[in-house]
């Protein structure tokens, strides 16, 4: 059987990949899929935790699917701020997001 | 007598109307409603002066002291407290009708004087100012009331000195003025707060025992007060001012700078009389010497003055020298024994008031005529302006001293007192005398004789003065003429009783003679057309000659400690201290926040990615502490 601290690696990876591509991307689109990464690495935590923890129990897994089904919905409105941003200014790059700031 | 709250309202109110809605009013009518209200105000003074003598003495033969009008302004502890008021006894009462007659001329004078000026209706304003603040003055119940209305007319006195104020002369003489008198009257406000608070009230009567218990402190107040009397009547060496005040319209010389607001000190000194001769007898005689000494400097420096506004000036000072000393030299407030100075000065500020009035008044239509102050563009104006130099040989005699002209009988007094008490004052007294009536002739024989400038008065020929300017010369000359005879000491004594005057023979006959021969040297000096004695006097003693001229050069070291002693010794070294390190520091403290500003703005980038790096930097960071501390 696979142990827990492998699921758990894999998590953390996920985590800071995640992480690093928000910081890193100046693509609207990346780091919303950035943000995805992190969201789906604590989903995994979750599982993971409930599976071999709290055997009987499934909290963790309805906070899973909760989490799923809100990440889902906010890309979805990130989405189509993305979509209205790409009309205004033709591009979604983040430095050209100055409309805003002054 | 409540009626007497009205002679300081009614000029208060003609203020505020020509003040503020002077610029809306034609000239002449805001002339008119200033001189009308001042007509009103001085029939009040007449009927007050009338009524208050005709009730008579009472039963231990005084005048008493009446207070028709009083309220406490601001209280301040205890018993004590600043009233205003009106306060009337025999001297306050006579400053009414000085003040009044002497302003009720002017204001008729400048009708026809300041005819067609710019700011004809501003000046009327300041005039009944400048009336409601001496009025207010003399009648003070306390000597905070006293000295509220004292820096009033130091206010006024300025604004009128200033009021050709697009003349650069003009302003610096209003703010000389203003500034010497302001740094005497520090002393006289140090002088109140000492005496409020070691003798428990701000009143002319305090307790006997508070004042016997204040010991040396009395007599550091008064002479403190006197500080401040000395630079209001212009006391040597704080009487630089004065003469410079002769840049203002002649009429307010005439008003404020002969008259009345300069015998303001003397005023003072009569007022404190009492505490002066029973607690302070060496700080009154100490007066008496500042006294002579500033009549003597003035009449010197007055025999070489060329601007006949100056000479007048110097004369003035030098005429207030003699009050000062005849209140200095009193030795007890009984009049048969010592205290006849106080009665001298009393009677010589009222004579002296009409007369320097008149001597202005008149040297006012002279400028009128021939349109320049300096003596090098009149002569042999006789006669051209008869009415004027009828009025002003008047003036002359009288201030000369030559009987039965006013000035004789007052500095008759004076001089009795002045031998009484020292024949040394005494001698120098009446030589001063006999300078006054030198420079005063030499004065008058420069304007009306002497040397005619032919050219000037054939280009332009001088005229006599329009009515509303002669008719106070008229009145002024005719009151200077009977003056003399009034029994002034049946109204004004040191103790309150009746004191016949006497003219003592030997002191009359002694400065008839001084003045005679004063007025016989300006004669044979300056009468003629050629005047070869006055011009080799003038060449053999250069050196005192043009140090007269120059007034010795008082001004001159004034301007020296000021600028070189005072701006560059200690005000710099203040001003660098203010500019470097108290400025400084906080000029520190906000360049030191400015630059932390910058330091940490580079974290304020509105970039969301950057926080991010910010927040698990941090988040990192707090994990690695937690795990290093469990």
């Amino acid at each position: 059987m696979i142990k827990m601290e492998y699921y758990l690696v894999v998590s953390t990876i996920l985590m800071f990949v995640g992480i690093y591509g928000f910081v890193t991307r100046r693509n609207l689109l990346a780091m919303l899929i950035s943000v995805e990464l992190i969201l789906n690495s604590v989903d995994i935590n979750f599982v993971v935790f409930n599976r071999f923890l709290f055997p009987g129990q499934l909290e963790g897994f309805f906070f899973t699917l909760f989490a799923i089904g809100v990440s889902a919905a906010e890309t979805a409105v990130a989405i189509a701020i993305i979509i209205n941003i790409y009309r205004n200014i033709r591009n979604i790059e983040v430095k050209n997001l100055r409309e805003m700031k002054w | 007598m409540e009626y007497t709250i009205l002679i300081l309202l009614l000029p208060f109110v003609s203020f505020l109307l020509l003040g503020l809605a002077g610029m809306k009013l034609r000239p002449a009518v805001a002339g008119a409603i200033g001189t009308a209200v001042l007509a009103v105000v001085a029939v009040l003074c007449y009927a007050t002066a009338w009524e208050y003598f005709a009730a008579g003495r009472d039963a231990s033969g005084v005048f008493p002291t009446l207070v028709p009008w009083n309220t406490v302004w601001l209280p301040i502890a205890g018993d004590l407290h600043i009233d205003l008021g009106v306060l009337l006894d025999p001297i306050s009462v006579m400053m009414l009708v000085v003040i009044s007659t002497v302003s009720l001329m002017v204001h008729i004078y400048s009708l026809g004087y300041m005819k067609g000026e710019r700011g004809f209706q501003r000046y009327y304003a300041f005039l009944s100012l400048f009336t409601m603040s001496m009025m207010g003055l003399v009648v003070a119940t306390n000597i905070f009331q006293m000295y509220l209305f004292w820096e009033l007319v130091g206010v006024s006195s300025y604004l009128l000195i200033g009021f050709y104020y697009t003349k650069p002369a003009a302003i610096a003489a209003s703010k000389k003025a203003f500034i010497v008198t302001r740094f005497a009257d520090l002393g006289f406000l140090i002088g109140i707060l000492v005496y409020g608070y070691y003798a428990g009230t701000f009143t002319f009567t305090p307790a006997a025992a508070t004042l016997a218990a204040a010991g040396t402190m009395i007599p550091l107040a008064l002479g403190l007060m006197f500080v401040g009397g000395a630079g209001k009547s212009a006391m040597f060496p704080l009487h630089i001012w004065l003469p410079d005040a002769m840049e203002g319209p002649t009429p307010v010389s005439a008003l404020i700078h002969a008259a009345t607001m300069v015998v303001a000190g003397v005023y003072l000194v009569a007022r404190m009389f009492p505490l002066f001769i029973g607690y302070a007898p060496e700080v009154l005689h100490w007066t008496a010497w500042i006294g002579a000494f500033t009549a003597l400097y003035a009449a010197v420096v007055a025999c070489v003055q060329s601007d006949i506004k100056r000479v007048l000036a110097f004369s003035t000072i030098s005429q207030i020298g003699f009050m000062i000393v005849a209140l200095g030299v009193c030795t007890s407030d009984d009049p048969h024994t010592g205290g006849l100075g106080y009665m001298a000065s009393m009677f010589h500020l009222f004579t002296h008031a009409m007369f320097k009035a008149l001597l202005f008044l008149g040297a006012g239509a002279i400028i009128h005529a021939v349109h320049s102050n300096e003596m090098s563009a009149m002569g042999g104006l006789r006669r051209y302006m008869p009415l004027t130099h009828a009025t002003f040989l008047v003036a002359c005699l009288a201030i000369a001293g030559i009987w039965p002209f006013s000035g004789f009988f007052s500095k008759d007094e004076i001089l009795t007192a002045c031998f009484a008490f020292s024949p040394v004052v005494g001698w120098v007294m009446t030589a001063i005398a006999g300078l006054t009536a030198f420079y005063m002739f030499r004065l008058y024989y420069g304007i009306f004789w002497g040397r005619e400038n032919r050219e000037l008065h054939a280009a332009h020929t001088p005229h006599e003065a329009p009515l509303t300017m002669t008719l106070p010369l008229l009145v002024l000359a005719a009151v200077t003429c009977v003056a003399g005879f009034i029994p002034f000491g049946e109204f004004v004594s040191s103790d309150g009783l009746a004191y016949t005057i006497h003219i003592d023979g030997s002191v009359a006959t002694i400065s008839l003679c001084v003045a005679v021969a004063g007025i016989a040297l300006a004669t044979w000096m300056y009468a003629r057309r050629e005047q070869p004695v006055a011009d080799r006097l003038a060449e053999r003693f250069s050196g005192l000659h043009r140090a007269a001229y120059h007034r010795f050069y008082i001004d001159e070291i004034y301007q020296f400690i000021t600028h070189r002693v005072i701006f560059a010794c200690i005000s710099t070294p203040i001003a660098w201290f203010d500019r470097h390190v108290v400025d400084g520091f906080l000029n520190l403290l906000a360049s030191a926040t400015n630059g932390a500003a910058c330091l940490i703005r580079e974290m304020q980038s509105g970039s969301v990615q950057r926080y991010c790096i910010w927040f698990l930097g941090g988040a990192l960071g707090l994990t690695i502490l937690i795990l290093l501390i469990c």
